[in-house]
């Protein structure tokens, strides 16, 4: 019924068809209202405001009003003092996460995937999911009570081996791995659930041929799993390419003091300073606009690179 | 998942090592995951002069309540809490409603913009306007400084609709469809009677998605609300958090005093992760596999 319903529609033009499908599906473009209605309003709509990188916002004269300044904006961040070490703080705290962030949870599926013990097996995977669910803020609070001087958690474990204490927090050169290690804690389980289901899916005849030629269990990984699961590796890793200048402002944020500004000051921790604390709009937009712009270049990138290559593509 | 090689053939000398190899390294991470929660645990009821000196590190000491019943003085941390309680509320409610009014148009095969209007909204996962201008659209809509402000800029997550959207299109057989509607069900109808039922499993994953999200949500308070008696629970506890301490120490000269007080401080400080993480943390050994589910579902490409 549907295919001859479809087959008449295509001969007829957009207007006409789009007439026949309302009163066909009439209550599907009526769900669709307020949908689009979101969408527009809190989407579009700030797509728009996109310009206001482009002029000098008065509040009075609103957005459409307010005139138009050109590249200054854009001038006065490539000018700034910060600019370059803005720039190198996202890419070290993003290029660390995905080095180290991205492959440990596939080295945790595997592990997980050849351990003996059911048992541990389902108690390790089920704890590990666990941080995931903690907020950002009481994971921050948590980092910044244990690596306080002396009486923080991980100074006194130091204590415990005769260490000297150190203030994790207060020195910059310490921010990047505090930031991605407490991140792969966070994460590494969560991540892993994809894997583990990409590896279940393994076929297990492969691994008994494997077994029967004396193929030791590095070598079923290194032959089998790994190359089984090439597919889904390839997808994330676009997904990440993607995300790569998008270092989630709310953790850094939390995570910023005086002392370690240094190396936490990012981009995104910059767009909100500028924007919501000295509500220079136009600036604070200009500055974003920079970033979603390298962010969706690498993102498409990512996907022409992987299609050529592993003819895997997200779009 | 499959059985393992070991009940089959002997292992071989080189596997025996990566076994035992392996499971210590599980039981090394085992502690990492648990330790530090532990620790906090620990610590929001021991001695905090204990916890101080190092002597709280793996069990507790010295076991005193002083610090949760500090916590449960402090006003403001139930207000937050009541907050969050209504948003989460409310914001769940709507993100599912919006999210089954976004995905099911765009599983039905028959409707005709399908494909545009899912391009259209997968293009706003990818690029948007940054905080300033959707500071600005919410602002100009009236709800700066509101309830409304935590639940309505982020009503709907498209990758949320596309998983409950592959789920539809993937695990509910089309003959369903034909059958209803030589039944007489209109799309509405069988929506309702079918397509809903069916879905629960997805709807609860989604759900408890944004459940999350909500609960945990700091970020649009921070842009949105100014008034103190708005605040949800991550902003007193950020606050909470990042104060050295919030007790009134003016008057007291004393420093043992000073010292004591500071410490006390220190062990409200982990009573209040306690108390905001434990709702999620006594929910999640029962939830767990859900979100699991979620995974699953989510990553079948469609």
């Amino acid at each position: 019924m549907s295919t001859t319903y479809l087959k008449t529609q295509k001969k007829q033009s957009l207007g006409k068809r789009l007439q026949k499908d309302f009163r066909h599906n009439w209550i599907l473009y009526a769900m669709l209202v307020p949908v689009l209605a979101y969408y527009i309003i809190f989407h579009y709509w700030p797509m728009y405001g996109v310009t206001l990188a482009f002029k000098d916002f008065k509040t009075k004269l609103g957005i459409m009003g307010s005139p138009w300044v050109g590249l200054e904006h854009f001038q006065r961040f490539f000018e700034l003092y910060n600019m370059k070490n803005l720039i190198r703080n996202t890419l070290t705290l993003s290029v660390y996460t995905l080095l180290v962030g991205f492959p440990i949870p596939i080295i945790f599926a595997l592990l997980l995937n050849y351990l003996v013990t059911p048992r541990l097996k389902k108690v390790v995977q089920m704890i590990s999911y666990a941080p995931h669910f903690i907020s950002t803020v009481v994971i921050c609070g948590m980092l910044t009570i244990f690596c306080a001087p002396d009486t923080g958690a991980f100074n006194l474990l130091l204590k415990l081996f005769g260490q000297d204490s150190v203030n994790f927090l207060g020195k910059a050169s310490w921010f990047k791995h505090i930031y991605v290690w407490s991140g792969v804690w966070q994460n590494m389980g969560w991540s892993a659930i994809i894997y583990i289901s990409a590896l279940a899916g393994v076929d297990y005849q492969m691994h008994e041929a494997a077994i029967i030629d004396g193929a030791s269990k590095l070598q079923r990984i290194r032959y089998i799993d790994l190359p089984s699961i090439t597919p889904t590796i390839a997808m994330l890793l676009i997904l990440r390419f993607g995300d790569l200048m998008n270092v989630g402002f709310e953790k850094v944020y939390l995570l910023q003091n005086d002392l370690n500004s240094t190396a936490s000051s990012i981009i995104s921790t910059y767009v909100y300073e500028v924007g919501m604390v000295s509500r220079d709009y136009g600036y604070s937009t200009a500055v974003n606009l920079f970033n979603t712009v390298i962010n969706v270049i690498l993102l498409v990138a990512a996907n022409m690179t992987s299609k050529k290559v592993l003819k895997e593509s997200l779009f | 998942m499959y059985r393992n090689s070991s009940n089959t053939i002997k292992r071989t000398y080189g596997d025996k090592i990566f076994d035992a190899v392996n499971i210590v390294i599980m039981l090394v991470l085992l502690f990492i995951f648990v330790w530090p929660l532990w620790f906090v645990l620990i610590a929001s009821f021991s001695n905090p002069m204990a916890v101080a000196k190092g002597e709280v590190l793996f069990l507790p000491k010295g076991i005193t309540l002083e610090g949760y019943k500090m916590m449960l003085e402090y006003k403001s941390l139930w207000v937050g809490y009541a907050n969050t309680i209504l948003c989460t509320a409310a914001g769940t409610v709507i993100n599912l409603i919006l999210t089954v009014c976004c995905a099911y148009p765009l599983s039905t095969k028959d409707f005709l913009p399908r494909k545009v209007i899912t391009y259209l909204l997968m293009f706003t996962m990818y690029f948007s306007g940054g905080i300033i201008p959707l500071y600005l659209v919410v602002k100009e809509v009236g709800l700066v400084n509101t309830r409304w402000a935590m639940i309505i800029p982020g009503a709907i997550s498209f990758y949320n609709c596309l998983v409950v959207r592959s789920y539809m299109m993937n695990s509910i057989p089309g003959e369903l469809k034909e059958a209803a509607t030589l039944d007489g069900a209109n799309a509405a109808q069988y929506l309702i009677k079918v397509v809903l039922p069916l879905s629960k499993p997805v709807l609860a994953v989604v759900g408890l998605y944004y459940l999350v999200g909500h609960w945990n949500d700091y970020r649009s308070a921070l842009l949105y609300i100014y008034d103190e008696a708005m605040y949800p629970l991550q902003t007193v506890l950020r606050n909470l958090l990042s104060s050295v301490s919030y007790i009134d120490v003016e008057g007291i000269v004393d420093p043992e005093e000073l010292d004591m007080l500071y410490k006390r401080s220190m062990q409200m400080k982990y009573c209040v992760i306690i108390a905001a993480a434990l709702p999620m943390l006594c929910a999640y050994p029962f939830i767990q596999k859900f979100f699991v589910k979620g995974v699953m579902v989510g990553s079948v490409k469609g």
